[in-house]
């Protein structure tokens, strides 16, 4: 559905943090090659290997060579990856292909070591300016290492480019997706992860109290029967995608007190007729519009194609909303704009509704 | 037995099972819905939810099955005469390629193109189906006077496979949502939600349906072989051409209704010969309506069988179909 949601997340659900050491053939002793590996070179560059090989040169060749025989790459130790004493102290060149964890790296304090971000990241600001490394299908490795990062951000299930990386001496950091609080998990683990574990506590602190507060202001009040819906056919109520009970936008509909019609659904999302929308008889409706911008015309356009269904209380009554914007899709830390967004539609005729 | 009275026998059998399956379809679904409160004028029917999911949930999707279903399995008939070749179906000249690949074009970059109602999917696939039809057809008549069936069947596999590899382009430069919505579509949905679209999409089919009434004479002597046919008095050009448009016609609106929905415009064919014979007089009215009451089956469990979740059509048209067409190919031989 969402940009991040389509991958299948891994089932145990975990992020993993992998060193270079776990897929390095050296270390496993499957070359000929075999660089010291004494502790006192710690800390120190390793000298490069230039003297043994001169044809290559640039490190580009190198890191093309290694993409093609990958086999050997772990020999070809002379790409100016990160040296071994690098791998403990926090990275300074991260790349990441997940706009979510961009999000979060910016909102923790760690916005100036990004060097190259995701084809579809657009936030903050800053993002647009810098190199594209790709997305979940198409990261650009060469690109990944041409900008020497020592961090990259990857989604769960790319494990190809997690070995490739890892084999030229670049971190890698799974991100998977989860529920709502796996936004604030993963922004104090990346704070941990990047040095800066008192800027992400705070960030995810900040996050948490605003959410408590939405959270405060529903309590007690009738909770109504909220279908979230993803996406349906322009202007019709054709191929309609709603919110099963799992994901963060399911959390937030059940944390600022709406019940979604669909909780019972174990799916992100599912596509449901219009019988099963009758049959479930929602108060309130929130018909999520992404991507490009929704000019006034077309929200009205789509609020008015569910009155095709005018026995659904929430047409009758004219709780329909068109809510529109990358906050919804995207699970970092404007999560809880989206919140608030939300609140306030399921908020808004609480007492009229019913 | 005479002609007459075997198309009358046909017709009265499968007609009765479209009639019995389009009249059972709406009372059976995810919800219970009582009947009396259905029909019953006294509750306003913005407030009778009983109502609407007959008339506005299921009614509609039931008639757009019969219409598709109809209309793919006699496209199917079509298509198999004209090109002499039991494996074609109404897909296989690329009409369908080119109705995905509108449609794939509609889902990845929204436009308002909504028409009295209609969305701007089925518009565009509608046009991508033409498209492809002008293009095939340029293609065939391009090297001689006339149409020849081996260059509408390669071009119209090329076509099929260059457009596959449009619609491949499309879906990767979409971003996820899109690129799931895409592969959604082929799967086939007949959830119209409303009566427009299938108004929208009746005038062709029933164009289509009117030629393909003249057709069954010519078909039986088509699959002889043009020089055969011609021998006959068949106007060989003139047929080819009239089943070519009219075939491509109903493939166009069924698809941009409901969806490339798959296997009924080859095995109900098939299967309509197994149970009936090969006459074209007797297969082509029988394959409408075995093909209306086969969807219409099977757009039912689409709807019931993982509710709230759809269960695409077009994966189940193949599932059942599958072994009903093997289990009617072996009590044959």
């Amino acid at each position: 559905m969402r940009r991040d949601h389509a991958v299948t997340p891994p089932p145990d659900g975990s992020e993993r943090l992998a060193t270079p050491a776990a897929a390095d053939p050296v270390a496993k002793g499957d070359c000929e090659w075999r660089p010291s590996r004494s502790p006192e070179r710690q800390g120190r560059p390793r000298p490069l290997r230039r003297t043994r090989r001169p044809g290559i040169r640039s490190w580009v060749t190198v890191a093309m060579t290694a993409m093609v025989l990958l086999p050997a790459a772990g020999c070809e130790r002379s790409s100016p990856g990160p040296s071994r004493a690098a791998q403990t102290s926090p990275p300074t060149r991260i790349v990441s292909v997940v706009p979510a964890v961009t999000e979060m790296l910016f909102a923790i304090g760690a916005g100036p070591l990004v060097v190259g971000v995701g084809s579809y990241d657009t936030w903050p600001p800053e993002v647009r300016s810098l190199p594209k490394i790709g997305a979940l299908l198409d990261p650009d490795i060469e690109r990944i290492i041409g900008l020497r990062a020592d961090l990259a951000v990857l989604h769960g299930s790319q494990d190809d480019v997690r070995a490739q990386l890892e084999r030229v001496g670049i971190r890698t950091f799974s991100y998977t997706l989860g529920g709502l609080d796996n936004v604030m998990g993963t922004m104090r683990r990346l704070g941990t992860l990047v040095g800066r574990e008192r800027e992400a506590e705070e960030a995810a602190r900040g996050l948490e109290r605003r959410l408590e507060a939405l959270k405060q202001r529903a309590a007690g009040r009738p909770r109504p029967r909220t279908l979230l819906v993803f996406g349906h056919d322009p202007g019709t109520l054709r191929s309609i995608d709603a919110s099963g009970g799992i994901g963060f936008l399911h959390d937030i509909v059940e944390l600022v007190g709406g019940e979604n019609v669909y909780r019972g659904e174990r799916r992100e999302s599912l596509r449901v007729s219009t019988e099963a929308i009758i049959a479930a008889a929602p108060e309130v409706i929130i018909d999520l519009r992404y991507g490009h911008s929704v000019s006034e015309e077309e929200l009205k356009r789509e609020r008015e194609a569910w009155n095709v269904l005018p026995a659904v209380p929430a047409v009758r009554a004219g709780r329909v909303y068109v809510l529109g914007g990358d906050r919804f899709v995207v699970p970092g830390p404007r999560v809880v704009d989206a919140a608030e967004e939300i609140a306030r539609v399921i908020m808004s005729g609480g007492e009229v509704a019913r | 037995m005479s002609l007459k009275r075997r198309v009358f026998l046909t017709v009265l059998v499968f007609g009765l099972a479209a009639l019995g399956a389009c009249t059972l379809a709406p009372l059976v679904g995810s919800t219970p819905v009582s009947l009396r409160r259905v029909f019953d004028r006294s509750i306003p029917f913005a407030e009778n939810p009983d109502a609407q999911i007959f008339f506005v949930a299921r009614l509609p999707r039931t008639v757009a099955a019969a219409l598709v279903g109809s209309a793919l399995a006699t496209a199917g008939v079509v298509f198999q005469a004209l090109l002499r070749n039991p494996l074609a179906t109404p897909f296989t000249l690329g009409v369908s390629a080119g109705a995905a690949l509108g449609a794939m074009l509609a889902i990845t970059f929204p436009v308002s193109l909504a028409f009295a109602g209609v969305s701007s999917v089925p518009i565009a696939s509608f046009a991508g189906a033409l498209g492809a039809v002008a293009i095939v057809y340029a293609l065939s008549t391009v090297r001689r006077q006339g149409l020849s069936t081996e260059v509408l069947l390669l071009a119209g596999i090329t076509l099929n496979a260059f457009f596959s590899s449009l619609i491949l382009f499309i879906q990767y430069l979409a971003d996820f949502s899109q690129t799931f919505r895409t592969v959604r579509w082929l799967m086939g949905d007949l959830d119209v939600a409303g009566y427009t679209p299938i108004l929208a999409s009746l005038p062709f089919t029933l164009l289509a349906f009117a030629v393909f009434a003249w057709l069954p004479r010519v078909l039986n002597l088509l699959t002889l072989g043009a020089d055969a046919a011609a021998a006959r008095g068949v106007d060989v050009v003139r047929s080819q051409r009239l089943a070519f448009f009219s075939a491509s016609l109903a493939t166009g609106a069924a698809v941009s209704l409901g969806g490339p929905v798959g296997f009924i415009g080859i095995i109900v064919p098939h299967m309509v010969r197994l149970m009936v014979g090969s006459d074209h007089r007797v297969v082509l009215p029988a394959s409408a309506l075995f093909g209306a009451a086969f969807l219409v089956g099977c757009d039912v469990l689409s709807r019931s069988v993982m509710s709230p979740m759809e269960l695409p059509v077009g994966i189940l048209t193949a599932m059942i179909g599958g072994p009903f067409f093997l289990w009617l190919l072996l009590r044959q031989r």
